[in-house]
This record gives structure tokens, sequence and C-alpha cells, in this order.
């Protein structure tokens, strides 16, 4: 019998709410984060759209549950704010004694400190508490202090895929026993230096972004955290803790093909998602509901469009982005996206793709226009493709309560 | 758990590319920076119309990752896994310094190669290597993730051959933003040295390096990864010491089987202290040696460590150089790296015969 992965905590911020109940109550009213910036020092790009977690800095320090204090990014504060929600609501504190680890995500770490404070690093010595705070280890170790988690720690970074590895790494090192629960995801922050590198490759749409749309124009750029808590068989059984879903596959695959575009064929992609549907021991007619990775960007939906097709063939299942909804969060994607599709488990409904008018003329499929509310779902699949060509697929299952 | 070291590609301050030497020439360095020998021409390794366009951190990546291949005789690995604590310093200074000027990006190159999982997915894209690939990023637990993760790869049967590395450079400016958090030490400091200094801070270094991990024993075989353990955070310096006994205990060994210990000592009076008292306690009769005044302080050291047990372990012996006390010890059959950052990340990887 094989051993089995259960999710029994989850923990969200993004620009359409700071927890997990916002979040979903946006999904229903079909709220989109993306707008004008107003948080970011964001220069000559302050005119180019974002999605924003709806907090300044002071704040997310009162949603962190801790005083504002020197020494902290803004990356760091969204991370425990998610985290600390998963892992109340996975009630890791009432069983000690477990292995707990921390598996957290991220590409640019703490760069929204240094991208203010660049100019003092090299000049004088005011700013030097945030010297160290700009790696990527340090919103994982901030967060696993916080929530006092020592048996495990790493950080992952393969940009956009980045916290579906992160998930992936985790099921795994519970698989081969190394731990019994695992607190897994990632965080990013908008930063200038994101939106800049990014309008570099001219891949930001200057509207709210139309995935799967004919006349697409690019990816709104989001930030934002969300963790899941993982666990063994036998964590669950000792706990009688509630079960939300089952992680039940997981693909990781690269493109091998370029450092920042797609393959036309979606190698990548398809290769990702086989490998998932392999090891979940489903038929690709199981799956349920496709959460794609969807950027809007000419380039990737294509790319990815055409692997759906090469997997599924004929019968492909209801497909939606909803980074029109969060915005592109990056290295937060395949946790912030896993967690909406874990959502479509509990909630049985599908969310549609905002903004699609056009179908494009390269895809046989269009994405979901309306919600869905009258469909079983028993499997959903996310994905989560970074540069690179890192490509990641995830599938959760619905367990019956 | 375990697998065998079947190639190495290591380029570092000292002279170990292109060369069947194995520390004969030590090369001094007294400038606080220990700046990787590269190797003279890129051109063996990567097309010289892309590498025209790569940074330097990649062009040592990919160049490492083809030595260890090309050793290994291994020429598509089952997954690429890269650990690098800082990536692209050099690109990202580039891009920060733009964007404090307000300027706009006109190439979006630096942009490209900044990200961290880039030397993964280069080395991909060089062999099109559609395979596992990930990276970490996880300060001095950067390379010992790739390696867990790498182990793991082999333990589920998802890989056989895994090309497992990591990677981290320094930059003027770098230095100069690290020595202002505490890091580095001022003025002229001979590595060789290193082991008579009593201050605060340690010397900079940088290195690349990568594994070829296999599931199978070859004729190319330098050693074999049996553990890789990360503490966070010890409790007491008694945790770590406890946990030196559970690995040893888990591929049934004792202490005294360890022959040697290599210390991750950098020079730095904070924490040099912490590594003299762990082998006090745990491997008062074990030959002692140290790496860090041949390959500087940075976050994938361990990378350095490893290609030096492995080198020890094939050749049996241990260049007068490293060591730290006279005992000896023959044959030489099981080595345990001690590395730790700031008594906060301490790790532990155990190489055997």
């Amino acid at each position: 019998m094989p051993r089995r992965i259960f999710v029994t905590g989850l923990g969200i911020i993004t620009g359409i709410g700071n927890n997990l109940a916002e979040t979903k109550d946006s999904l229903f009213h079909l709220r989109t984060g993306i707008g004008r910036i107003r948080y970011l020092n964001a220069g000559l790009n302050s005119d180019i759209p974002v999605s924003e977690v709806k907090c300044s800095f002071e704040e997310c320090f009162q949603l962190a549950g801790i005083p504002v204090s020197e020494g902290y990014s803004r990356n760091a504060l969204l991370g425990m704010i998610a985290a600390k929600e998963a892992y109340l609501d996975a009630r890791i504190a009432d069983l000690p004694g477990l292995r707990t680890g921390l598996i957290s995500a991220t590409t640019v770490g703490g760069m929204d400190r240094c991208e203010l404070y660049f100019d003092d690093f090299l000049n004088n010595d005011s700013k030097n508490i945030y010297i160290d705070t700009y790696d990527c280890a340090d919103s994982t170790e901030k967060i696993a202090d916080m929530l006092g988690i020592r048996d495990y720690l790493t950080t992952i970074s393969t940009a956009c895929s980045s916290s579906a590895n992160a998930i992936q790494l985790g099921a795994r090192m519970i698989l081969n026993g190394d731990l019994d629960r695992v607190v897994a995801g990632g965080t990013e922050t908008l930063t200038k230096f994101h939106l800049f590198g990014f309008d570099a490759l001219k891949i930001l749409d200057k509207e709210i972004s139309k995935p799967f749309d004919e006349n697409r124009n690019g990816i709104n750029l989001g930030e934002g955290a969300a963790y899941l808590v993982l666990e063994s068989e036998e964590s669950v059984k000792k706990s009688g803790k509630r079960i939300l879903c089952e992680l039940t596959g997981w693909g990781n695959a690269c493109e091998a093909f370029h450092q920042t575009a797609s393959s036309p064929d979606g190698i990548g992609a398809y290769l990702a998602m086989k490998k998932a549907v392999d090891l979940s021991g489903l038929d690709v007619a199981d799956i349920d509901y496709i959460n794609a990775h969807g950027t809007g960007t000419d380039n990737n939906d294509i790319s990815e469009g055409r692997a759906i097709q090469k997997l599924f063939g004929t019968a492909i299942p209801p497909v939606s982005s909803t980074k029109p909804y969060t915005g592109h969060t990056t290295s937060a994607a395949g946790a912030t996206e896993a967690i909406i599709s874990i959502l479509c488990l509990l909630e049985q409904v599908i969310w549609p793709n905002l903004n699609f008018s056009e179908p494009m003329k390269d895809l046989d499929f269009l994405p979901v226009k309306e919600i869905i509310r009258d469909k079983k779902i028993n499997h959903v699949m996310s994905n989560s493709f970074g540069f690179g060509g890192n490509d990641t697929s995830l599938i959760f299952s619905r367990v019956e309560p | 758990m375990s697998a065998f070291i079947n190639g190495i590609g290591m380029i570092s301050p000292q002279k170990t590319v292109e060369t069947h030497d194995f520390l004969e020439e030590i090369v001094e360095y007294d400038s606080g920076y220990l700046k990787c020998i590269e190797p003279v021409s890129y051109k063996p390794y990567i097309d010289p119309i892309q590498s025209r366009r790569m940074s330097r951190l990649i062009k040592m990546g990919i160049a490492s990752a083809k030595m260890c291949l090309n050793e290994s005789g291994c020429t598509l690995p089952d997954a690429i896994i890269t650990g690098t604590g800082l990536g692209s310093v050099e690109e990202t200074e580039k891009i920060l310094a733009t964007i404090h000027l307000d300027q706009p990006f006109l190439n979006p190159t630096p942009f490209m190669q900044s990200t961290y999982n880039t030397i993964s997915s280069q080395i991909a894209i060089q062999m099109k290597c559609h395979n596992y690939n990930s990276t970490y990023v996880h300060r001095t637990f950067s390379f010992e993730s790739s390696l867990q993760d790498a182990l793991l790869q082999i333990s589920e049967g998802s890989s056989r051959n895994v090309l497992a590395g990591g990677i981290d450079e320094m930059t003027q400016n770098h230095l100069v933003i690290t020595r202002r958090a505490g890091h580095w030490k001022n003025g002229v400091f001979k590595n060789l040295e290193m082991l008579s200094w009593d201050s605060p801070g340690s010397v900079a270094g940088e290195g690349a390096s990568f594994f070829l991990l296999s599931e199978d024993k070859n004729e190319t075989t330098y050693a074999r990864l049996r553990d890789v353990k990360t503490i966070y955070k010890p409790a007491t310096p008694g945790e770590v010491i406890q946990r030196v006994y559970s690995i040893l205990a888990a591929c049934g060994l004792v202490t005294s089987d360890i022959d040697l210990v290599l210390l991750g000592i950098n020079g730095d009076n904070r924490t040099d202290p912490a590594y003299r008292t762990f082998a006090r306690t745990a491997f008062p009769e074990t030959p002692l040696a140290y790496y860090k005044h041949l390959c500087g302080e940075y976050h994938t050291a361990s990378g350095f460590a490893l290609w030096l047990a492995s080198n020890i372990l094939k050749r049996q012996t241990i260049p007068g150089i490293l060591r730290i006390n006279d005992l000896q010890c023959n044959p030489l059959r099981n080595i345990l790296i001690y590395n730790q950052y700031y008594n906060v990340n301490h790790s532990l990887i155990l190489v055997t015969i």
C-alpha cells in the first residue's frame, strides 16, 4: 500500500485577500486584486498595474503579530503571515514530538529592502541590519523562528515554479520517512527589481491580463505568500485531524529550451503534467480541472495550451488561469494556485478565467468563461512553470469526509 | 540511502582545473578575497558565441558541470540540482545600479541571468536535459540541500545518475557590502596563516563544484556519499554531536571509525572555538583537517570540502597543507565534513570508500 500525503492546513495572503476566507470571498465575487500601484516605490514604472497585498509595510507587521522593528523585509513578513495561518489551521502545535519541516520558496528574497538601501549598503553603515536579509534564506529562517520549526529547513528558487517544487519536496521527504509533516510554500514581494526586469523583457500587460485570449498581452505581476501543511498518513491518524485533501501527484521537468521563453510545443509542461498523472496512478480522464500556469504571455499560453492538448487529447477538462485575480506572484504562484485548486475541491466550484473574450487561433480549447458549480470535482491539476524551463505540475484529490 | 561519487568538476581559488595534481602547488592570498582560478579558455565547455553573453558565474557553473560529466562518462543525468547561497551577485548588482538611477533597462540579459535557477537551467539547456531540475538557495544549507535531494532522487528510484553541485561568486561591491555586515576581516591576512588568526571575520572565497552521484560504482568512482544532515540552530553544542552519533550509527559506524574530520574553520574567532570544542569532545584521537584557508568562506564551501574528501579517499593521502594535528590513519576509509555558519546553520556530510 503506497503511503499517502494529506493536506491539513492552508494559509494565504495575496492581492485578493489577507487570509483564506478573504481569498475565497474574492474568488466567489470574481474580484481582481490588480490595479494601480499604491505601496511600491516603482519610479518610472509607476503606471504598470500590479496586484499588491493591500497592506502597508507597517500593517504587515501587525498581521504577522509582531511589533514594527528593524531587520524585517516585506517578503519575510508576508511569508510569516501566510505560514502562521497554515500552521494554526493544521493545529501543528497540538501534537508536539512529530518531526516538522519548513520548505519555503522565493525568487528575489529580501530584495524589497535591499533595493531601497543599496546605496547605504555601499556607502554607509546605517542599514547594515538589512544586508543579511537580502538573500533567499532570510524569510525562511524568520518564518521557522516564529513557528518554532527546527527539524528541517531549506529554501528553493526555481523562478515561477519555486513553491510548487517546495510542495513536491515536502511530499517526497514525508514519503521517504524523513519528516512527519511539512509547512511548504513560498513568499514573494513586489519589487522595483522584478517590475523593471519583467518590463525589460517586454512581457508586462499595461491592462489586466487576458490569459488564453487571442489578444493577450502579457503578465501582471503580483505579490503574496501561500503555505500548505502536508502530513503523513500516520501523523494524521495520531492527531485525528481534519483532512482537506490529498496530494496525489507531482512532476518536475525541464524545458531545456531557453532562459526565459517556453518551447513552442511545451515539452517541459507536457513532461511535468505527465509525470504527475503517472505518479498519481490516475488516468488523464480523471482530472476534473486544470489550474493553468496561464501567465497571459504570447509564449506561455501557446506552449502550455499545446502541452495540454497533447496530454489530454480531445477530452480536455475545464482549464482556467486565476492569475487575473491574484496577478502573477512568481515564486509564490505555485502555492497560491495550489490553494485555489484545493478550494475548487472543497467548494466544488471552478472559477473562470477573467477577461477572456477571443479564442486563441493556435488552440482547440477555450478556458472556463463562467463559474462552474454543477460538476463533481475529484481531482485537480495545478501547473507552475518558470524561467529556465523549470516546470512543475501538482495533482490534488478529494478525500471523502 | 547513499550514492557513489563518479565524477567531479571543481573550479576554486586553487589550481583544481584541468590537472591531475592534488594540491601539489598551493596558491597564496593576502587580499581578503580568494578568487577562482578559471579555465584558461571556456571553449572546451561552452560554444564561444553563447559564452560571450554569459556571466562569469554561469560560465563557471556550466564548465564545472561539464568537467564532472566528462570525467564520469555520463552524458545525460537523470536530475540536475544546484545549490547557491547568493546566485548571480554580479548581474543583480548591475540591475540594482540601474534601478537606483530610475532608468529603464535597455538590456534584459542581466535580469535573465540574475535568477538563482539560471545555472541549473543553463546546464540543462546545454545538454538538452528535460529531466528533474531544481535549485536550493539557503545560505550554507544550499549545497547540502542539493545533495540531500540527489540522495532522495536515487533512493526513491527516480534517478540513477544525479548531477548535483554548489556554486557561489564574490564581487568587489559585494565584498564591500558584506564586510560592512562584519563577515570579513579588514587589512592584510595571509590565507595560509588562518589557524593563528584571532579576530572576528573570515576571508571571502568562491567556487563552483559539481558531482555526479550515481547508484552504481564504476571505474571512475572516487568515494561513496553516505549521508548529509543539516541542523538549524542547535539548542546546545551537544545536539550536533548527538546527530553525528546517529548518522554514524545508521551506517554501522562509531566515532573511532572516522579516519579524518574536515572542519569548516574559517579564521573567525567567534565560531572557530566551537569547531575545536566539537573535535575535542567527539573526535579527540582522530586526524583533523581544515580547508577554508584554500578556498575562502562562502555559502557553498562544503562543495570544496567534498571535493577534498573524495580525492583523499581515492588517492589515500591527506595533503599536509590541510592538517590541524599530526595523527595518522591508514587506510583512509571514512571522512566526516562538519561546517557551521554563525552557530545557526550546521551541516554534516559523511563520505566513505
